[in-house]
């Protein structure tokens, strides 16, 4: 709900202009990077604090001594449609079984890594599996996931999945990935 | 209403066509030559033998020469390849010397042929690139590094060995340095390495992705993608890394921002109502404003010609990529060949471009007034070659 209304509030306006969809309020500024911030928002599951800013993002630093498990959520695998980082809602179910992990083990934190089909230029890709990754973890954090515990990075499309050509291969390769992050102790 | 029609293989490139409705008449512009359009300056090339008549023909066509007899030219280049080059070249119908008469002594042959073809361009008023640098991505199975050849693909060498990913190296104009993302750190951080000396530091590792550098032509500043804040959003640093600013605030998506000539302006692709488009912003960050790329869909990748006459993109169809130019105004932009992720050369008229060849990429030089197109020397061990930064 918080990230709906996030959404919500600066989708509208950033479609600059568009006659019939924007509501020009008197004396507010249009465009994206005048927008004010809008007053936080309290959530019982979440007690983080909601802006019309992204979420910030975890330090690597932090993270940089834990040890990867790619495969204890390899099926948790979540799927995209193309040129696309909606998370779907068949995907959801997956991103939950991330989160209770999680939450039952607190001290362990997770790095999404998203990836692209072929179908693109490498930096748009680069960009695109980020914002995959990105919104995995804006699904986690809004089920109470800690975003300090949330690592995200691109892979673009440099490893995929399945090297074929065909859209076979292309939907098993946009996917974002979860890999387990436990520090030592 | 009587519809006029117009003559569908005239194209008008910046001027507007005048659609009377009620009038038989139509006023057509005459046809200006554009990108794309321009027809090649014609030379002959006599006395060149084996390597050297490789060379020359591959740097001359390059920069939009095309090769024809000496009675149909209209610049002749002569001479001769035992040993060392010799070489002259004149004008066929003044009789004028352009080059008289030289000798070359020293260094490669390669090296001698592309002198000439230099100070032939120079002769005409085009800036020479025959010794200019290119960066690139090379990959060797899984892993990738940051090469940097001759213009031509010639000598190349790797500027990295870390045997994990690098992408988008970005060559700082006017040095021999450059900007990579490598995941070497394991994670996609932005790094800046000297190549005179080989020695590379960090420049962004912050948490997220870092990615897509972009130093500015006068090397103060460096533009990047960066999702720190939750989004992928562009920012701009001193090219120390400091005094970080970011420049847009938005979850759609921005990626590869490249610079105008003066060093002001920042354009990049991103989205417009949902739709992908190129847009600019100041450095000193406000309001982006679009450029439109009116006919041709899905713009990235853009690069900015260093004398700010052009915007070169990937526009993408269903049907696959191409290069393409516009006007940094926006307005019609032109479609030229097939291909991804265009970078400039110094002349303003030659791209290096990447495009798909089998399931890997090849590099290419495209010339962009008269579309000639030529692959350069593919690096052998190598996979695939894409992402070129020209050194300018």
């Amino acid at each position: 709900m918080v990230l709906g209304l996030g959404l919500a509030v600066v989708a509208a306006p950033g479609c600059h202009k568009r006659p019939g969809y924007v509501t020009n309020i008197p004396g507010a500024k249009t465009g994206v990077s005048d927008m004010p911030p809008n007053p936080p928002i309290e959530d019982e599951k979440n007690k983080m604090k909601s802006t019309t800013e992204g979420i910030t993002s975890a330090d690597p630093a932090q993270w940089e001594k834990a040890t990867r498990n790619a495969e204890i959520f390899k099926s948790d695998t979540a799927y995209f449609d193309f040129d696309s980082s909606v998370v779907k809602s068949s995907e959801k179910s997956k991103v939950a079984v991330v989160a209770d992990y999680l939450k039952a083990h607190p001290a362990d934190g997770v790095s999404v890594e998203g990836h692209c089909d072929e179908r693109g230029t490498e930096e748009y890709n680069r960009s695109l599996g980020e914002r995959r990754a990105l919104a995995l973890r804006e699904e986690l954090v809004s089920t109470g996931v800690s975003p300090s515990h949330v690592l995200t990075q691109t892979l673009g499309k440099d490893r995929p999945a399945d090297s074929g050509h065909d859209e076979s291969a292309w939907s098993k390769n946009r996917r974002g990935e979860f890999i387990l992050l436990t520090l030592p102790k | 209403m009587r519809r006029t029609a117009i003559l569908g293989f005239l194209i008008v490139f910046g001027n507007a066509i005048v659609l009377q409705a009620q009038q038989p008449e139509i006023v057509i512009p005459h046809v200006v030559e554009g990108p794309g359009r321009t027809k090649p300056i014609w030379v002959s090339l006599s006395g060149f033998t084996g390597e050297a008549s490789q060379v020359l023909q591959f740097d001359l066509y390059v920069q939009g020469f095309n090769f024809t007899n000496t009675e149909s030219a209209q610049y002749l280049l002569s001479g001769s390849n035992n040993g060392d080059l010799q070489a002259q070249a004149s004008d066929r119908i003044s009789k004028a010397a352009v080059i008289s008469p030289k000798a070359y002594r020293g260094g490669t042959l390669r090296r001698q042929a592309h002198l000439f073809v230099d100070e032939f361009a120079q002769k005409l008023g085009h800036q020479p690139i025959c010794q200019t640098k290119i960066a690139f991505k090379g990959e060797n199975g899984k892993a990738s590094e940051v090469y940097i050849s001759d213009f031509d693909g010639q000598n190349a060498q790797a500027v990295t060995r870390d045997g994990t990913i690098v992408a988008a190296p970005a060559m700082v104009p006017g040095q021999l340095a450059l900007y990579y993302t490598s995941y070497k750190l394991d994670h996609p951080d932005i790094f800046f390495q000297n190549l005179s000396t080989g020695a590379r530091k960090i420049f962004a590792r912050y948490g997220g992705s870092n990615i897509s550098p972009a130093p500015s032509p006068n090397g103060e500043q460096v533009a990047m993608i960066l999702s720190k804040d939750g989004w992928t959003d562009l920012y701009v640093a001193n090219s120390d890394g400091s005094n970080l600013r970011r420049l847009t605030k938005s979850p759609q998506d921005e990626s590869s921002p490249c610079w105008s000539p003066d060093s002001r302006w920042i354009c990049y692709a991103a989205k417009v109502s949902e739709r992908r488009a190129l847009r600019k912003i100041s450095a000193s960050g406000g309001e982006s404003q679009v450029i439109a790329t009116s006919g041709l869909p899905s713009p990235t990748e853009p690069d900015w010609s260093p004398d700010g006459k052009l915007i070169a993109f990937t526009s993408q169809t269903r049907s696959g990529f191409s290069i393409c130019v516009v006007s940094p105004n926006g307005g019609d932009a032109t479609q030229l060949v097939e291909g991804e992720d265009p970078s400039w050369s110094p002349n303003s008229r030659t791209l290096a471009f990447a495009r798909r060849q089998g399931g890997h990429y090849v590099l290419s030089l495209l010339d962009v007034p008269t579309k000639q197109v030529k692959d350069v020397s593919r690096l052998s061990g190598i996979g695939s070659q894409s992402q070129p930064s020209w050194a300018r």
